[in-house]
């Protein structure tokens, strides 16, 4: 009985050189999204010698580093077979609640946790409406995204304010040059690994590619879609107090549906599947990063915002398109 | 009749009623140590209900279960579990976007210290350990499920409730919807685990061959009770067919005449 379990059958189709080259990018669906990355980056460059430039680069990744941090939160979620549309509303609210907090006289760094817990606890009632009242995610979030709203726009009777912090907080959480794709890149290390070498990201793939497979294995998965549904609204607060901070200003439409969808956006151009059990963290910085090249590259070339839109659609559906096309291959085990 | 410390499992007079419909009534069986038994009926038989009963999924209305002759009363697929007894389900609960050995170690997953990392290349070595030992043939441990056949699904199911050191080992229709080749592999690894006699095996299937082939002994359950009872050599296709089929050969005489 110690025959060996490795086979040496090969799947036939192609082969040779081509094989060879191709195989990786298809095995690794990011690689492809990098890919385009990399050439919409060179065509830019060559359009406009101001895309390179270390100012530039600098928007870059302040366009990138918010969306990327929501995705990460919104990529756990897709893949445990959930959405969070509220998660833009949060952007708004955490930080006006560090600032009414400061304000009440707590200290900075304290009101910043404070911020982060009263996201959490948003996340935590998604969670308790999708899990346990058992109201599908896409109608519980839109829920709290309009309740969301009313309480930002309520509290801050609809006007930003000046937002709080010293030099060094200030730069720390944001307004230094790199400090924002900093803290994104940061995160995308400590997300990955979560998702790829803890047992919660193993237990979130598994919840979302077969609900009850998973709990039959006794996978937790009502705990499992609780602490994503936490997780990214963690991720939603942070992403706003980073940009409030950055801009100086807090302000009640910041984030909103926009940035929600934009972190979609990323997580699905980056391989996430909406029907859940696949997706990567570094595919949604990758997705997050094309989109924003694509918005910097266009704005620089002065093509229209109208344009833009059309252009990012036609991205999204190419992207899934592909999504669709590879999966199909890999799952033919051609690849 | 008394429980025996030699039957793996026992039951006595098990009734399930669902409502008005009776869909045991009053099974008595057992299955020894180390035994394979296939379970056989006809659709509507009640073999299903009789497996959610053994698993802990259904509770019975009446009827006592004895394990290792001791009587218990399976609360919950969880409580079953912990007693040592596993189900591979039909849909197999296997996750097609991991690969087989997360699959395999699934829910009891190695990991590291300090951090609670998952220990992977020990999964695999395990995984690939076990399935070795079982005559399991597949790609690698780190195929995705997905692009394995139903027969290698099937194997990996096995092997992943073998691995959590099943006492007994149920199987619902492992054959079911499966070639003449991925048939005889999943009933080479039902006899490499029955040589090892670690576990007692209840079978589900509708192909006698297979099953008389694969199993010590046949119960064929007929309108929610056990109607055959035989030692697999004492019986042949022709008898567990002609037996399944005579009432709707009966049924549908009475009716055109």
């Amino acid at each position: 009985m110690a025959r060996s379990i490795v086979t040496s059958e090969r799947p036939r189709g192609w082969s040779g050189i081509g094989r060879t080259v191709l195989a990786p990018f298809l095995r690794f669906r990011e690689s492809s999204v990098a890919v385009v990355v990399v050439l919409l980056g060179f065509y830019f460059w060559t359009a406009n010698n101001a895309f390179f430039t270390s100012d530039n680069i600098a928007t870059i990744s302040q366009l990138t580093a918010p969306t990327a941090i929501i995705a990460y939160g919104e990529t756990m979620l897709l893949i445990c077979g959930e959405i969070d549309l509220s998660v833009g509303q949060v952007f708004a609210l955490a930080p006006f609640i560090m600032d009414f907090v400061n304000q009440a006289g707590v200290p900075l760094p304290a009101s910043v946790v404070l911020a982060l817990i009263a996201s959490i606890a948003v996340g935590f009632l998604n969670g308790l409406f999708t899990v346990f009242l058992r109201v599908p995610s896409f109608v519980a979030t839109l829920g709290m995204l309009f309740l969301l709203n009313g309480v930002t726009l309520t509290i801050s009777h609809g006007f930003p304010v000046h937002t709080p912090g010293g030099a060094f907080f200030t730069a720390v959480m944001g307004q230094a040059g790199f400090a924002e794709i900093v803290w994104a890149l940061g995160l995308l290390g400590v997300m990955h690994l979560v998702l790829a070498h803890t047992r919660f990201g193993l237990h979130t793939i598994a919840t979302g590619g077969n609900l009850v497979g998973a709990s039959e294995a006794g996978v937790r998965v009502g705990a499992v879609k609780m602490a994503n549904f936490m997780l990214t609204s963690l991720f939603g607060g942070f992403a706003g107090i980073l940009e409030a901070v950055r801009i100086r200003s807090t302000d009640p439409l910041a984030g909103g549906t926009e940035a929600m969808f934009a972190a979609v956006v990323g997580a699905v151009i980056g391989g996430t599947a909406l029907a859940g059990g696949s997706g990567t963290i570094i595919g949604a910085m990758l997705g997050t990063l094309l989109v924003s090249v694509l918005k910097d590259g266009f704005t620089l070339l002065g093509v229209s915002a109208f344009t833009f839109d059309m252009i990012l659609g036609v991205a999204i559906l190419v992207a899934m398109v592909l999504n669709v096309r590879l999966s199909t291959l890999r799952r033919g085990g051609q690849v | 009749m008394s429980a025996t410390a030699a039957d793996a499992i026992r039951t006595e007079d098990i009734v399930k009623r669902f409502g008005a419909v009776t869909a045991l009534a009053g099974v008595t069986m057992h299955l020894a140590k180390g035994e394979v038994l296939g379970l056989i009926g006809d659709n509507g038989a009640g073999k299903s209900t009789l497996v959610k009963i053994l698993c802990g999924f259904l509770q019975p209305t009446e009827g006592r279960i004895y394990l290792d002759g001791r009587e218990v009363r399976l609360r919950s697929v969880t409580h079953a579990r912990s007693l040592g007894i596993e189900t591979v389900y039909q849909d197999l609960a296997l996750i097609p976007e991991l690969t087989v050995y997360q699959n395999m170690f699934l829910n009891r997953e190695l990991t590291g210290r300090p951090l609670p990392l998952l220990n992977h290349r020990e999964m695999k070595l395990r995984a690939e350990a076990c399935l070795r030992e079982m005559g399991v043939r597949i790609p690698s441990v780190n195929t995705e499920v997905a692009k394995l056949s139903g027969g290698q699904r099937q194997s990996i199911a096995i092997a992943r409730s073998v691995y959590s050191q099943a006492k007994v080992l149920l199987l619902d229709e492992p054959l079911a919807a499966m070639g003449a080749k991925e048939g005889a592999l999943i009933l080479g690894l039902i006899r490499n685990l029955k040589a090892k006699g670690d576990v007692s095996m209840i079978v589900i299937a509708h192909n006698y061959a297979q099953v008389l082939e694969v199993c010590d002994r046949v119960n064929l359950l007929e309108h929610g009770t056990v109607a055959l009872d035989k030692p697999a050599r004492e019986t042949s296709v022709e008898e567990l067919t002609e037996l399944v089929v005579r009432e709707y050969r009966a049924a549908a005489q009475g009716g055109h005449r």
